[in-house]
């Protein structure tokens, strides 16, 4: 087990229905992708906000990853939609 | 001396001609400033009000990394990027985007740089507020912008 602490931005907040929470993770969830998966196991708000999950970005430590990036030694994870600023 | 990189993320607004005074004062070097200013914009007469969220520290941190890498690859003498967050209605600033160069073409093609990339990578979320009181909608990522970003592919 491993214990990360997650944050959440927009709409992927707002299913969620919180900004941040620390899990502890099962030690088969190795990377972001299998994070999304763990995740989407927790309760239908997750699912729903989840579901189209090739559309949610991550940053470990507040830098953009893909989903292949291993989770190992982060502080911080953000998963979040596509960005809209500027 | 390394080119000086200002980044800031805030509430309030901000002045053009302060940023342009700022970056400019005590140097006579620079030879050319590009200024790209946005703007919330309310083209069906239907929005109240945008609210832009943001993720604090990673929004400064992504915006300076851009930024570093434009002056870099362009050869920019000074860059500074404002943007703001909270509630902003029709008519106010939302980002500023500052660029010092010697000559003009690198002042230009590092502000359309720095703007194409933070309109992609910056942590910055546009929620709508309709005029009719109705939830509005978080702003859609648009695939124009994505096409913007990757002419810039090396």
């Amino acid at each position: 087990m491993s214990t990360v602490n997650l944050v959440y931005f927009s709409w992927v907040r707002e299913r969620i229905g919180k900004g941040e929470e620390t899990l502890e993770l099962p030690a088969g969830v190795v990377t972001i992708g299998d994070l999304l998966g763990h995740l989407k196991t927790l309760g239908a708000e997750y699912e729903a906000a989840l579901e189209h999950q090739n559309v949610i970005r991550a940053a470990i430590n507040q830098e953009h990853v893909d989903h292949g990036e291993p989770i190992a030694g982060a502080r911080e994870i953000a998963l979040f939609p596509p960005m809209t600023g500027g | 001396m390394a080119a000086p990189v200002s980044v800031r993320v805030q509430r309030e607004d901000f002045d053009l001609a302060a940023e342009v005074s700022a970056l400019t004062r005590g140097r006579a070097d620079i030879g050319a400033v590009v200024t790209f200013l946005g703007l919330c914009r309310d083209e069906a007469g239907s929005l109240d009000a945008l609210e832009l969220e943001h993720y604090p520290g990673m929004a400064e941190a992504e915006i300076s990394r851009i930024c570093h890498e434009a002056v870099q690859r362009f050869g920019l003498q000074a860059a500074t990027a404002v943007h703001r967050f909270g509630r902003i209605e029709p008519g106010e600033n939302i980002v500023l985007v500052l660029t010092a160069s010697l000559h003009r073409q690198a002042a230009f093609d590092g502000a359309n740089f720095i703007m194409d990339f933070l309109k992609t990578s910056a942590p910055f979320w546009k929620k709508e507020h309709r005029a009719d009181g109705s939830a509005g909608d978080w702003v859609s990522a648009k695939d124009a912008d994505d096409a913007a970003r990757e002419r810039w592919s090396r």
